[in-house]
């Protein structure tokens, strides 16, 4: 009996992101007639999603781990101005330019994990607190503060992921890059041995130590690959923004987590999916596009955003309370 | 007025399917020092916390000063005048001595504030009745010794005018000079009229100190003595007295090479000179109290603790366990006693928590072998007995003797050559510890090497060949089985630091 009264609420708790984006569409669609439901405008949000989603993987890996990665923002920003930076002094092959924006990135994640296992800092908040900072320093180091266009450069095929639409109705590259990017992450995380392990190590991560796992490689793993993606997401940005700005990574990281939190990932890690996350990462986008369509300034979309967080956060802990009462029963029995 | 500060009487407490205390009664005295002694798992800890207001009994009466009182929370207790001092101390190490004394209890003035001149001489005036007048009321308690953090700890339950203070296991953690202070503090609270209710491991103390005796044993009151009465023999007697069921299906293996060597296994403060050899197809029980080191050493030798000293041989070869992972690679197999903290993924699902400690051998690539996994998961469902609906169910669901079958299959799959098994029927009903003794069976039968740790004195004699005693992180006695020491007493005996002749 009990059994079945859980795994109804479990589902209904998964279904949660689901539904809550169908709420949003349906109110949207009635409010906003002709103008949300439109073809150029669902790809809009797409678009929109994209570098949300690229960012969110990674972060996604830390949250199963039961860190965080704080300093996403930064580091994709970093490989934005690192692109842009390099085009400047006069290299403008993009393979150079992107692995140059990836290698340096996945570096910055590898710094990230070494910190948090060699050094044993206490919590990875510490640690990528402070490389957001350090990222946020050299990129506007290497830019001298300044701006830097990409329009016209000669760097084309680099902007192209993250500008080009395909089809005849006009689907991002870039949202394409995230289906990819996200079936590699579902076989990784389900049908690897890297994957359990992961979740293994954020699920308990003394039983991991004592069953062999050696807790420390993966997690330093898991903020290399959270490096790498910021990489990816940076030469996205280029296309999408066109500049290299420091300015524009304000709310990347919040985004981020946002967004695999209210997909199923908990704080407490050991859980959460990547196909949630694009749920959250879409609805996420879906009420920016709305609210944008409203005419809604920046004033009210923070707003709304921020107690969008909130309730993500209201939702875990409410997860976690009725699985320490399942957990309780389960004792009883 | 009662001839007893707090008394007991007919408390039973239950856990699910478990009966902690049955029937227990027991009269402390107004300034008396009454000894608490027993077993591990004898119910000890159920008393204090149901004395302590932190188990709320279902059935019975607690009376302090013959005024009848129910606690249900701690709180309550403390206002009826019952402390505890408990073995981990509730200190807070970044706090001053002066506010861990006055931890929830205040003295504010005027203002509303809080009134620290009278709050650092009221703790220097209780800290100097308790032998120490030049105590720094100012200084941090992480920065002061594990026995003046106990005095810390006393002056907390002397300052709100404790009738009853529990002593859990105090001098476990101390040295000597620290112990014979704390016995000399003791000895002054009861000439203060504060009746002391004084649990130990150590007999000798319990003599020195103790006006009467209470032992316990399977949740249940064996005797009260005055402590004058009283003799080594006799407590033991007391502790251990009850018959050998046959719920041991005890079967014998072919003792085999010698597969696991220690020498000399040292880690300070924690284990001295620890030496010992383990047989293919043979079980060696580890017996001793709680904190005897044997725990340690097992964490020691699979390499979850680093080791000061001392040298491992598997199969004559020296090995070196620096981390799990090199051990379970050199064919060591480490069942830990806590079952969820440090053997299951609670969260992960039967399937996966099998293959944990073995990914390789379902690996094709870095891609898991799915069909594999899931008929591996199925057999050991099947052959272990495991209760649960599927092997996608996560562990969290199961009970708990499912839940240390699950781990046992974790085990199985790493095909060690050593078995370590701390604990392994711990928290298990009937049952499913039969189970756990054939898998034990099975695997002393194809030769293997197993090593049990167990607290519970019928288990060692139902299944080993051969035990080791141990005692605050020394070798004690080496007992075979069919040898004439072979039995609880004497097991009992050297746990409890007596000679066996």
């Amino acid at each position: 009996m009990n059994n079945k009264k859980t795994n109804v609420s479990d589902i209904l708790m998964k279904l949660g992101p689901l539904m809550v984006l169908a709420i949003m569409f349906v109110v949207f669609t009635i409010t906003l007639p002709g103008k949300f439901i439109r073809v150029a405008n669902l790809m809009n949000i797409l678009k929109q999603t994209s570098i949300n989603c690229i960012i969110a993987s990674g972060m996604l890996l830390a949250l199963i781990t039961a860190g965080i990665d704080l300093s996403v923002g930064y580091n994709a920003i970093l490989a934005t101005c690192l692109i842009g930076v390099l085009m400047k002094n006069g290299i403008t092959n993009p393979v150079v330019l992107i692995l140059s924006a990836i290698v340096v990135s996945t570096l910055c994640g590898f710094i990230n994990g070494t910190l948090l296992t060699r050094l044993d800092l206490p919590h990875p908040f510490v640690s990528t607190l402070g490389m957001k900072f350090v990222f946020w320093g050299i990129a506007l180091l290497i830019t001298n503060s300044q701006t830097i266009g990409f329009t016209n450069k000669g760097i084309d095929p680099v902007l192209w992921i993250g500008k080009q639409t395909i089809f005849s109705f006009g689907f991002p590259v870039s949202f394409l890059l995230v289906i990819l990017i996200y079936a590699i992450y579902h076989v990784f995380l389900n049908h690897s041995a890297l994957g359990r392990q992961i979740y293994c190590v954020g699920g308990n991560p003394e039983a991991a130590r004592m069953s062999g796992i050696r807790s420390k490689d993966v997690l330093t793993i898991v903020y290399t690959l959270s490096g790498f993606m910021c990489g990816i997401a940076g030469v996205v940005l280029a296309g999408r923004l066109n500049t290299a700005n420091t300015a524009s990574a304000a709310t990347y990281d919040t985004d981020a987590i946002a967004a695999c939190i209210i997909g199923g990932a908990s704080f407490r890690g050991g859980k959460g999916t990547i196909w949630g996350t694009m749920l959250g990462a879409l609805l996420i986008s879906t009420i920016r596009n709305g609210l944008n369509l409203f005419s809604a300034g920046n004033d009210i979309q923070y707003i709304v955003i921020g107690l969008v967080i909130i309730a993500a956060v209201t939702i875990d802990v409410m997860r976690g309370k009725m699985e320490a009462r399942a957990r309780k029963m389960a004792m009883a029995d | 007025m009662s001839e007893y500060v707090v008394e007991l009487k007919h408390v039973t407490k239950r856990f699910p399917g478990v009966i902690a205390m049955r029937d227990m009664h027991i009269q402390i005295r107004p300034g008396e020092i009454h000894g608490l002694v027993g077993e591990n798992g004898a119910g000890k800890s159920t008393l204090i916390k149901v004395l302590t207001g932190v188990h709320v009994p279902e059935e019975g009466e607690i009376y302090v000063e013959g005024k009848k009182v129910s606690f249900s929370n701690p709180v309550q207790a403390r206002e009826a005048g019952i402390a505890c001092v408990y073995q981990e101390l509730n200190i807070v190490p970044m706090l001053p001595v002066v506010d861990n004394v006055f931890m929830g209890r205040k003295i504010t003035n005027k203002y509303g504030l809080l009134d620290y001149p009278r709050m650092h001489r009221e703790a220097k005036e209780a800290l100097a009745t308790l032998g120490h007048p030049d105590a720094d009321t100012k200084r941090e308690c992480g920065k002061l010794g594990m026995g003046m953090q106990q005095m810390v700890e006393i002056a907390k339950a002397v300052s709100i005018n404790a009738k009853l203070l529990i002593m859990d296991e105090p001098t476990s953690s101390l040295g000597e000079q620290e112990i014979k202070q704390l016995m000399k503090t003791v000895r002054d609270l009861k000439e203060r009229g504060i009746a002391i209710l004084f649990v130990s491991h150590k007999l000798e103390e319990l003599f020195e100190l103790c006006d009467r005796v209470t032992v316990m044993r399977d949740g249940e009151h064996i005797i009260t003595e005055d402590m004058a009465n009283m003799t080594n023999d006799k407590l033991i007697q007391a502790m251990v007295g009850r018959t050998l069921e046959n719920q041991f299906p005890k079967e014998f293996g072919v003792k085999g090479e010698c597969m696991l060597k220690c020498e000399h296994l040292t880690s300070i403060g924690v284990l001295k000179d620890v030496s010992f050899e383990a047989y293919g197809g043979e079980i060696l029980a580890f017996a001793g109290l709680v904190g005897a080191g044997r725990t340690e050493t097992m964490r020691a030798l699979f390499g979850a603790d680093k080791l000061d000293g001392g040298d491992i041989y598997i199969r004559g070869q020296k090995v070196n366990n620096r981390n799990p992972s090199q051990s379970i690679r050199n064919g060591i197999a480490f069942l830990t006693e806590d079952r969820k903290g440090q053997g299951l993924v609670l969260s992960q699902s039967v399937k996966t928590n099998m293959i944990l400690a073995n990914m390789k051998k379902f690996m094709k690539g870095p891609l898991l072998k799915g069909k594999q996994i899931e008929e591996n998961a199925q057999g050991m469902v099947d052959t272990l007995r495991i209760k649960t609906p599927s092997t996608e169910e996560v562990t969290m669901q199961l009970s708990g003797g499912n839940q240390q079958k699950v781990v046992i299959g974790k085990w199985i799959n790493c095909d060690a050559d050593i078995y370590i098994f701390d604990e392994p029927t711990r928290g298990i009903d009937v049952g499913a510890k039969v189970e756990v003794y054939n898998v034990m069976n099975q695997l002393v039968k194809e030769g293997k090497c197993l090593i049990m740790v167990s607290s519970e004195l019928p288990e060692v004699l139902g299944m080993a060949d051969r035990v080791i005693v141990m005692r605050e992180g020394r070798v004690m006695a080496e007992i075979e089985r069919g040898s004439k020491h072979f039995n609880q007493e004497d097991i009992m005996r050297a746990a409890w630091g007596g000679a066996l002749t």
